[in-house]
């Protein structure tokens, strides 16, 4: 087996006991609840009857692991449980939200490596006023919060200038361009905050790479500028940025979370708070569950990446 | 200039410079910093009107002399509204970064020195942890226990721990290996007084820095969850709730939506510079992120 | 031996730093002929490898030069960059210290030499491709072939600095700088470098010019030697005429500070004193703190002179040095190189 085979393998055997732990953790969740669950669940329609029905349903009164495994059998076969009060199939709901959730947080990153990366190049390898600006957007994009950031573009786009809507949604494939019109707010404010982290992260890569002694040695062989930074420079700063993109994705998922509430954008997100407004356990421990696993694939996938980019990584780890 | 002279000038430059806050952004994230603190304690003395005294003539009324923010839907004074507020999310920003700090630096210590086994079973559950989205975690844990402002503290300090574990991991790690702590080991000293004297004043300072950014980040977090109605809840005032509240009345009166989202701002800026200070004294490797 | 490759003149190098601007080099003027291979030598710091940046135009832009530095007849300093590029690694290289770093470690080490070939003649990748394979082969690399798609990381250190060679080889160049080329390296790879290099003035003509502090590389392959101090260049003659009659103070310390078998244990020679401080120095000879034989005079330039044909010497204990500096013997005397 290649040595990137045996990586690709070990980081994939490395992710599951994550996710393992992280399910019993999902699972515990409706356990840790103070006082009754059900009771709280069911809120006024606590009679009794229902409460014995709904705990029988959810068979809370078997053993604990006995549970677990019923529940994550359950999960490996598609069943994420039972929405109490629509009665719909937790899996049915998530089906319908994670695409809106996946193309938000996509169309986010990418603007945000489309906008961070070339600014962050283009900001080390020449001091002045184009670092100064980066500066500013590095500051401006950490400090402002996404969902204000979200509230005001409405303030700006839909309240001042009527230009696009302050919020709803419809699906790509029912409308793409409406669809798009819809997300454009959303992810403007969070491509906004992500873009900052990016072009810190690859100026501040860039900048190490430039000082370096093959860059140095690279110019010394008379190489053009622009193939020194591109070709090499970029090629040698790509493993810490790729890194902090996986990173920034799960704040990009958390982020989701505010900012689908706020624009009121049927993902995931959205699903988790109002779940738990209704003390809907089941479904918040399935939207939990594949947004956490969603997560950890993410950086599963930057790590083989990392991985491909710097050999050295490789053949460490497989050795 | 004779070799005497030259080499007295340095100790003339003041102790301000050479001290802590070394470069001038620290210098100003501190002062900023001085300035948000003392309107969080002091609000009752700052505010210039009761925070929750609804005066119907001035609904929706914009900013003037007497009101700098305006008024919201009830006519209160939003000035004085953003204050109290922070008071509140300050308070949650600090305390759980201080609570992370509290419990995270001596499990980083402990797993950084002494390595092996006590390593992997501290740092496994805390790299399971960091596995999760920060802001998935910490609706997770509402999700359970229920919203409050309390709550929230702790869901923040439960996300930062491991971060600040892991910080003061990596710089015991280097410190650790540093002759003179085995020196002290063949002194005879033991561990526990190894790591209190020598390790720990030299491994705590990136954790340091890490903690103050960290607080600027909390203040957001806080706010986020407040503004979903998981943070503090009515009638405790938040600058979350607040953003919430502001949406319904955004096009006629943005001030109510303005200004809090500016003072969250204008804190994480001052934490981000003053933590950008220390980091020269502190965290000269940039361990901290 | 035919003409001047390299010519400096009356070259200095400034840096501007936040404690004042550091006078790293100092009035350098010499010449370097076809062929030759030149060391220059001086203890860290003294700007034999700032001369040599600035010989390539790879200064930071806090740096000013000044003087000029001749190639081949043109003088480098105020080239466009773009001009300047055209040259480096085509007909000027320059061969840096640590081979562990010098080069891209996410490039095959191939692509790396056949890029510098691409980057300055008009041939297609496969041309390149085979050309580099061949310099491979000639710089010593077993097995050019199965290598040839290796990332650095794969190769030892003295394999490292062969590809080095062979990158700053690939055009043949007129010229080719090398700073201490082989200090990374340990002895018996040394050597084999210092071979490499010896081999290559001789098939190629390439003029060599060698910055160590190490006296025994110098004495191995130089032709003549330049010897630098604090950024000043005190003494330039023929190898073995240095180690044999050295005259500068520095020099002669500097040779007398080698241990020998004769030595009793425990008496290693030291220089005196420390190298003075290049924001603010010593007017005059900066040498002058240290020199066990410093007089009053020492507190204006020295200039280089020739004290024989092939010797040039910058010390007012040199009867060429105060003949070059009267204004009534100048015109007999000759002056400065």
């Amino acid at each position: 087996m290649s040595p990137r085979a045996r990586f690709i393998l070990r980081r994939l055997l490395l992710a599951i006991p994550v996710i393992v732990a992280m399910s019993i953790f999902v699972f515990l969740m409706i356990h840790l609840v103070p006082g009754d669950p059900v009771q709280t669940m069911l809120g006024f329609r606590a009679t009794p009857q229902n409460v014995a029905t709904v705990r029988e349903q959810l068979g809370l009164d078997r053993p604990l692991l006995a549970q677990y495994l019923t529940w994550a059998g359950g999960l490996l076969h598609g069943n994420f449980g039972q929405d109490f009060i629509s009665h719909t199939p937790v899996a049915t709901l998530l089906r319908q939200r994670l695409p809106v959730t996946i193309e938000l947080t996509l169309l986010s990153m990418t603007l945000a490596v489309l906008v961070g990366v070339p600014f962050g190049v283009r900001a080390a390898a020449r001091p002045g006023a184009v670092r100064h600006l980066s500066e500013g957007w590095v500051v401006g994009g950490i400090a402002i919060a996404d969902f204000w950031l979200g509230i005001m573009l409405v303030l700006l786009f839909a309240g001042i200038w009527q230009l696009l809507p302050p919020s709803g949604y419809v699906p790509f494939l029912k409308d793409p361009v409406q669809n798009l019109r819809y997300l454009t707010l959303p992810v403007l404010a969070l491509a906004f905050g992500e873009s900052a982290y990016i072009l810190r992260t690859t100026r501040g890569a860039m900048d190490e790479v430039l000082g370096t002694q093959y860059i140095l040695f690279l110019r010394a062989k008379g190489i053009a500028e622009r193939r020194i930074v591109y070709r090499h420079a970029l090629r040698n700063a790509a493993a810490p940025i790729v890194t902090v993109v996986g990173i920034q994705f799960g704040v990009l998922l958390g982020g989701a979370i505010v900012i689908e509430t706020l624009f009121a954008l049927p993902g995931v997100g959205r699903l988790i708070v109002t779940s738990i407004q209704q003390r809907n356990y089941v479904v918040v421990q399935g939207g939990v569950l594949v947004v956490a696993v969603l997560f950890i694939l993410v950086t599963l996938l930057t790590d083989v990446i990392v991985g491909w980019l710097d050999p050295r990584i490789e053949e460490g780890a497989a050795a | 200039m004779s070799l005497a002279v030259a080499s007295a000038a340095p100790a003339r430059r003041s102790l301000w410079r050479r001290g802590i806050l070394s470069s001038r952004k620290g210098r100003v994230g501190f002062a900023i910093l001085v300035g948000l603190v003392a309107v969080a304690v002091f609000a009752p003395l700052i505010a210039p009107h009761d925070p929750n005294a609804i005066d119907a003539s001035r609904i929706l009324a914009p900013p003037d002399l007497a009101h700098p923010f305006g008024s919201d839907a009830l006519g209160r004074d939003v000035l004085s509204r953003v204050i109290y507020a922070y008071r509140v999310s300050l308070g949650v920003a600090v305390g759980s970064t201080l609570l992370a700090f509290l419990v995270g630096v001596p499990l980083g210590l402990y797993a950084g020195y002494h390595g092996g086994w006590v390593d992997t079973v501290i740092m496994r559950p805390i790299d399971m942890v960091l596995a999760l989205p920060a802001m998935l975690l910490a609706v997770a844990l509402i999700a359970i226990i229920g919203p409050g402002t309390n709550i929230s503290a702790i869901a923040i300090a439960v996300i930062y721990m491991p971060i600040l574990a892991r910080v003061v991991r990596s710089s015991t790690l280097v410190v650790a290996s540093q002759t003179y702590i085995e020196a002290a080991r063949a002194r005879g000293t033991v561990n526990r007084k190894i790591i209190a004297r020598h390790v720990f004043p030299n491994a705590v300072g990136p954790a340091i820095v890490q903690a103050t950014v960290l607080m600027g980040f909390a203040l957001q977090i806080e706010a986020a969850l407040s503004f979903l109605g998981l943070g503090a809840q009515p009638p405790t005032p938040s600058l979350g709730s607040m953003l919430a509240d502001g949406r319904d009345v955004l096009t006629q009166a943005p001030w109510v939506e303005i200004f809090p989202g500016l003072a969250i701002a204008i804190t994480v800026l001052a934490f981000n510079f003053f933590g950008d200070g220390l980091r020269t004294r502190l965290d000269p490797k940039g361990v901290a992120r | 031996m035919t003409g001047t490759v390299l010519q400096l003149e009356h070259v200095e190098v400034g840096f501007a730093t936040a404690d004042g601007t550091v006078s790293a080099v100092s009035d350098v003027s010499l010449a370097v002929a076809e062929g030759e291979i030149f060391g220059l030598v001086g203890e860290s710091g003294c700007g034999k490898t700032t001369l040599a940046m600035a010989t390539m135009g790879l200064l930071p832009a806090s740096a000013t030069v000044r003087g000029a530095v001749r190639f081949e007849g043109n003088d480098l300093v105020g080239l466009e960059p773009e001009e300047l590029r055209r040259l480096r690694g085509d007909r000027i290289s320059m061969v840096f210290q640590d081979p562990m770093t010098s080069l891209d470690p996410a490039f095959p080490i191939g692509d790396q030499v056949a890029e510098t070939i691409t980057a300055h003649r008009d041939v297609d990748t496969k041309t390149a491709r085979a050309r580099a394979l061949a310099l491979l082969a000639e710089v010593g690399i077993p097995e050019p072939e199965r290598r040839y798609g290796d990332a650095p990381h794969r190769l030892s250190g003295g394999m490292r600095q062969r590809v080095v060679i062979a990158t700053a080889l690939a055009n043949e160049p007129a010229l080719l700088l090398a700073d201490e080329p082989t200090t990374a390296l340990d002895v018996t790879i040394q050597a084999q470098v210092l071979d490499l290099l010896r081999g290559l003035r001789r098939r190629l003509r390439t003029t060599i010019v060698l910055i160590t502090h190490d006296l025994g590389v110098i004495a191995q392959i130089c032709d003549r030697v330049g010897v630098m101090y604090a950024g000043q260049l005190v003494e330039v003659a023929a190898v073995a005429e240095i180690f044999r009659a050295p005259r500068h103070p520095y020099t002669q310390a500097l040779l007398a500070a080698l241990p020998d078998q004769q030595q009793e244990p425990g008496s290693l020679r030291v220089i005196p004193g420390r190298v003075p401080n290049l924001v603010t120095p010593p007017p005059g000879c900066r040498f002058a703190t240290r020199c066990p034989s410093v007089m009053d005079r020492c507190t204006v330039v020295p200039p280089l002179a020739h004290e024989t044909p092939e010797h040039l010497i910058a010390c007012w204990l040199s009867e060429a040095t105060k003949r070059a500096a009267d204004p009534a013997g100048a015109a007999a005397a000759g002056g400065a190189a």
